[in-house]
């Protein structure tokens, strides 16, 4: 059930030769009904995205200012007064960072186990395929679950140093690594998918001419495997970070959505990441009118910001799919989600 | 011993590395199915399976639970969530059946239709359609679709005809359903459009020689042999559907009122609601309380049973279709 997508390039063949195409005009009514309503879909589709990037953009351009990117968010009574979204940026970053920094190791290496490992065998194709569904469980599995995963797992009394502790002692189990580490599970399934689809479409006699020359296997893994493999992990990852950057149920119940970043305890590195703090997503729910601040024009410039990181990832996905396309023939799995 | 030096990475060495590796990813899904359905245990015990039933009101029931101190009684256990559910059935139901006829026709219009310059440039912009964080959909239906529906949709005589039950301000179900209808969508069409481009162009081509205008060749012939794709593309997007927390969180206007179809379609469509993803991050805020708590696991139970359910239905439902399957 993993969400990916096929860069739609089998484009189809060229249209049958002049002259043979029956026109619109001569089809029953019926016919020409089902036709409109698919020019409207589609055109309708481009439209909504059209006109969604472009308010965006217009709302964005009118609330966001220089200033606002390098102020941190205050507590005020009117918009003026409310600071800007440093502490939001910083949070996104810091927890598109740890997530990833969790989710590669974890998804290449199980790939190439499955891709490499687990082919021959009864018991270790048995294996991978319960690798194989655990990855898709967690695809299909909502954010908000995981989220409430997380929140179980850090309230217990061994993960508890890892996060954030209220006044009274209470564990709440929130933290960057909390969330970061939740995050890691979002940014999992297109990673995996991507190296395993990538080792796959690797030809067999590469590996043969790597064994020939006394290779061991797992010297080919690193040497050969890995490096034809690289710009599929760049889109996994690429297409990990748009998860992570997009989420916000996690950043809510695991980061706390407090205003400022807050440290726990002394130790620099250690202390940030046990600490709360906001994301881009989180400050957006938090002053729209459905959330606490309600400081609208806030929001809009927050999430024109996000947009702008999603749109350059969107791009980053396309330009690594075209240059892999264009220097090895294979296309790699664009996907979205 | 110089040549393990030289060379640490022994092949079983290695093996055993990434082996336990992918062991730590299965373990940590199985941990999270077990926690998650550990923890909401409490709310089945003491209510067997009729929480899933109606009965009483939510609020109260909800409010008793956060009141409640860290050793809640028994009593305050009592849930029954039918109105969430009946709002996530409804919301998904609609959308994913909107969706799955916009998707079908949008995606006969990229593949077949649009002229080859507008496919570059529409193929992109859906794809966008589908990478846009939720929050932001949020954000614009409540900041420029609730308003709308608000002032110019719904007529004072409509809000006043259902004003002892509920206020209507335009957040509800149609805004909800709308926005998450256009989230949805542009899933489908990704794995439609990839279907639709593998089916071999013989088959079409057959039928139009035996007198079918391209378009109905089409739809009677290559949307039949790719109903497994589109059987695929429906179970993910409920699955999406199902667990969009946020968007409805912002949208719905947040009300255990369950949509009332007795006061008519029209107005039924601005009713507010709530689903069971959205429930749990509008009292994310009351974690700690322990029945509240069980509550919140129990609705991620149901959710997690529900995509389950899905992707074994969604598998059963494409056996039989797999006669003329050309892919998936």
């Amino acid at each position: 059930m993993s969400a990916f997508v096929p860069d739609f390039q089998a484009a189809p063949p060229p249209r049958s030769g002049r002259g043979q195409r029956s026109s619109p005009w001569t089809w029953r009514w019926g016919d020409r009904l089902v036709l409109l309503c698919a020019w409207t879909a589609g055109l309708g589709l481009c439209a909504i995205a059209a006109a969604i990037v472009i308010y965006m953009g217009y709302r964005g351009i009118e609330y966001l200012t220089p200033s606002l990117l390098v102020t941190r968010p205050a507590i005020g009574t009117s918009q003026a007064q409310t600071g800007g979204i440093l502490d939001p940026l910083i949070g996104t970053l810091l927890l598109t960072v740890i997530g990833i920094v969790l989710a590669v190791p974890l998804a290449v290496a199980s790939a190439i186990w499955v891709a490499e490992y687990g082919q021959v065998g009864r018991a270790r194709q048995a294996f991978a395929r319960v690798v194989e569904s655990s990855i898709e469980i967690v695809a299909g599995t909502p954010d908000i679950v995981l989220a409430l995963f997380g929140v179980a797992i850090f309230q217990l009394g061994i993960l508890a140093p890892l996060s954030f502790r209220a006044e009274g002692g209470g564990v709440y189990g929130r933290s960057f690594i909390a969330a970061g580490a939740m995050m890691s599970l979002i940014a999992l399934p297109p990673l995996f998918v991507a190296t395993r689809d990538g080792l796959r479409a690797v030809p067999m006699h590469m590996r043969e001419a790597a064994f020939a020359l006394g290779k061991t296997r797992i010297a080919t893994i690193r040497r050969v495997l890995l490096p034809s493999v690289r710009s599929n992990i760049a889109t996994g990852v690429t297409l990990g970070v748009s998860r992570i950057i997009g989420d916000t149920a996690i950043v809510v119940l695991l980061l706390g959505k407090t205003l400022h970043i807050e440290t726990q305890g002394s130790t620099p590195v250690l202390g940030l990441l046990r600490g709360t703090g906001s994301s881009l997503t989180s400050y957006v729910y938090d002053n729209s009118p459905a959330g606490e601040g309600a400081a609208p024009q806030k929001a809009y410039a927050a999430a024109f910001v996000l947009l702008l990181f999603v749109l350059g990832l969107n791009l980053l996905v396309d330009r690594i799919g075209r240059s892999n396309a264009q220097s090895t023939g294979m296309s790699v799995a664009g996907g979205i989600v | 011993m110089l040549d393990r030096l030289r060379n640490p990475w022994s092949d079983n060495r290695a093996e055993l590395t990434l082996g336990a590796v992918s062991l730590l990813v299965c373990a940590s899904v199985i941990g999270m199915i077990v926690f998650v359905f550990i923890r909401a245990w409490p709310i089945f015990e003491h209510n067997g399976l009729s929480w899933l039933g109606p009965g009483g009101s939510l609020k109260t029931q909800l409010e008793n639970m956060q009141a409640t101190s860290v050793h809640p009684p028994a009593s305050a256990y009592h849930l029954r969530a039918w109105p969430i559910i009946y709002g996530t059935i409804l919301t998904t139901g609609v959308a994913v059946v909107l969706g799955i006829v916009i998707a079908v026709l949008s995606s006969i219009f990229i593949v077949e239709l649009a002229p080859a310059r507008l496919r570059r440039v529409a193929i992109p912009v859906i794809r966008l359609l589908a990478s846009v964080p939720s929050v932001i959909y949020g954000l614009i239906a409540i900041l420029v679709l609730v308003p709308f529906v608000g002032n110019h949709l719904i007529s004072s005589p409509q809000k006043t005809s259902v004003q002892n039950s509920v206020q209507l301000t335009g957040e509800g179900l149609l805004v909800v359903t709308v926005t998450l209808t256009v989230m949805i969508t542009p899933i489908m069409i990704a794995l439609i459009c990839e279907a639709l481009a593998a089916a071999p162009r013989s088959w079409r081509e057959g039928a139009v020689a035996l007198g079918l205008n391209p378009l109905r060749a089409m739809l009677a012939v290559t949307l039949r042999a790719i109903r497994p794709a589109i059987v695929a593309a429906a179970v993910l997007a409920t699955a999406r559907a199902l667990g969009e927390a946020v968007m409805i969180s912002m949208a719905s206007g947040a009300s255990f009122f369950t949509p009332n179809l007795s006061h008519g379609v029209p107005i039924f469509l601005y009713e507010p609601l709530r689903t069971l993803a959205s429930t749990i991050i509008d009292f994310s805020e009351g974690i700690g309380a322990p029945a509240l708590d069980s509550t919140l696991y129990a609705f991620a139970a149901l959710l997690l049973l529900s995509a389950f359910v899905l992707s074994i239905g969604g598998y059963l439902i494409k056996l039989p279709l797999r006669k003329y399957q050309v892919r998936g």
